[in-house]
């Protein structure tokens, strides 16, 4: 329950981490939050020759508003995600999802890049990543370059992210005035990580049908995913009964998991029904108050 | 590979030099290097919550926090929190609540909610639950440690 060792380093700017990764070989890790590094080393899990700590790279801890879009620094914690007014205004389901991370002692070290990076198929920030097409901003000492979610995470925690590479930030979209989310997040104990997870956007035109939905889940195959057949079968339909029913069965037709020790594959997909009906009834909801606004 | 390093521990308000291995936990060296022995080790891997202090005042784990990275950071721990063998508010609300039995988990939940209740000075008891959710007790059922915050939290906001 002891990490083994390793030589630690601790670069004061993102030029700095840049050229260690990129002399230091690939038996490499980046240390933010630690809350799953942290672990994982104790465990020996994980026992990279070489750590990196990047938590004084303040030019990553950063929150940008522009017009149309929201940049968040990779080092941004889950707690100011949680708290900040600007994101909540701007982001709202972003806050909402970070808010059921972990525990408050976790929020307060946790990372949106480290997150992102360990890209754990049941966590909440790569769910919200996928569901909004976040651009996922990754630097090396070659240059930088940006990566839609879809295609950042590859596997269960796998991603796209190479050996000298850093993640910088993360753009998510600004919520437009029409829009309603919903995000629900199902563990059998506070604080652990889904079992499933699903959240949804929703625009809702003048006359009260589906403009645009969006819809993903997560917890329940190596990455998570967007539903498109949902999606598209929502667009210019009345939101009512028929229409819940059909996005739910199209959310438990998605579940790609197996059976587990603790969780067969059955109940993980009455579960993505049951959570799809209720994702799309509060972003409907929502849509509605931001209409009537 | 890993030679020792010597660093400045700031802790509770004192800078400690220490010579420490990068693979050293803050718990461990919290403990074993400074002899504060009322962070408890419980789990070990971030769970359990008893090994909760505070980094610049913020609660965090330090059974999954090296020590070599607290340097130019104040570290909290529970042997800061009575102030001249006086409870603090919330301490004396888990003595008179029945906040504990073992104690092994007490010093953790201490140190989380001195600093939650900082920020959030009227919690509802969903609120506090939530946050308790992250600290396990194997003793009270947790009845009694939400009572004590609750009046804590009442406490604290009677105080200038």
């Amino acid at each position: 329950m002891k990490p083994a060792e390793f030589t630690y380093h601790r670069p004061r700017t993102v030029t700095d981490a840049l050229g260690l990764l990129a002399t230091l070989g690939d038996d490499v890790k980046l240390l933010a939050g630690g809350q799953s590094l942290g672990p994982m080393m104790n465990l020996r899990v994980a026992r990279p020759s070489h750590v990196i700590d990047i938590n004084d790279l303040s030019d990553l801890d950063s929150v940008n508003v522009h017009l149309d879009r929201i940049e968040i620094g990779s080092l941004v914690r889950h707690h100011r995600l949680a708290t900040d007014p600007q994101i909540a205004a701007t982001c709202p389901i972003l806050s909402a999802a970070a808010a059921s991370i972990g525990h408050y002692a976790i929020r307060q070290r946790g990372t949106i890049g480290g997150s992102m990076a360990h890209a754990d198929p049941a966590a909440q920030l790569p769910l919200i990543a996928v569901l909004l097409d976040a651009g996922i901003r990754i630097g090396s000492r070659n240059g930088s370059r940006t990566v839609d979610a879809q295609s950042f995470f590859v596997s269960s925690l796998v991603t796209d992210l190479a050996e000298d590479e850093l993640i910088t930030s993360i753009e998510f979209p600004v919520f437009s005035g029409q829009s309603g989310w919903g995000i629900e997040v199902f563990a059998q104990r506070q604080g652990d990580f889904a079992i499933v997870s699903v959240a949804a956007t929703v625009e809702r035109s003048a006359a009260g049908v589906v403009k645009s939905l969006r819809l993903a889940l997560g917890g329940t195959g190596v990455v998570p995913i967007r539903l498109t057949d949902a999606e598209l079968a929502a667009v210019g339909r009345a939101p009512d009964h028929a229409l819940t029913e059909e996005i739910s069965s199209i959310a438990a037709a998605a579940v790609t998991a197996d059976d587990d020790a603790r969780i067969p594959v059955a109940y993980r997909r009455e579960l993505a029904a049951t959570l799809t009906g209720r994702v799309f009834a509060a972003a409907l909801q929502r849509a509605e108050g931001a209409s009537v606004r | 590979m890993s030679d020792s390093v010597r660093i400045t521990l700031s802790v509770n308000g004192s800078g400690h030099v220490v010579d420490v291995t990068p693979r050293r936990l803050l718990s461990d060296v919290l403990r074993e290097d400074l002899g504060l022995t009322g962070t408890h080790v419980g789990c070990e891997h971030g769970v359990c919550g008893a090994c909760t202090i505070l980094i610049d005042g913020r609660p965090a784990r330090a059974c999954i926090t090296f020590a070599i990275q607290m340097e130019r950071h104040e570290v909290t721990t529970i042997e800061a929190v009575a102030r001249d063998d006086v409870y603090s508010p919330l301490q004396q609300a888990m003595h008179e609540e029945h906040g504990l039995q073992c104690g092994f988990c007490t010093p953790g939940i201490i140190m989380t909610f001195e600093a939650y209740l900082r920020d959030n000075p009227d919690p509802s008891e969903t609120d506090i639950r939530d946050v308790l959710s992250g600290n396990l007790c194997r003793c009270t059922g947790y009845q009694g440690i939400v009572a004590a915050v609750v009046k804590a939290a009442a406490d604290l906001r009677r105080r200038p």
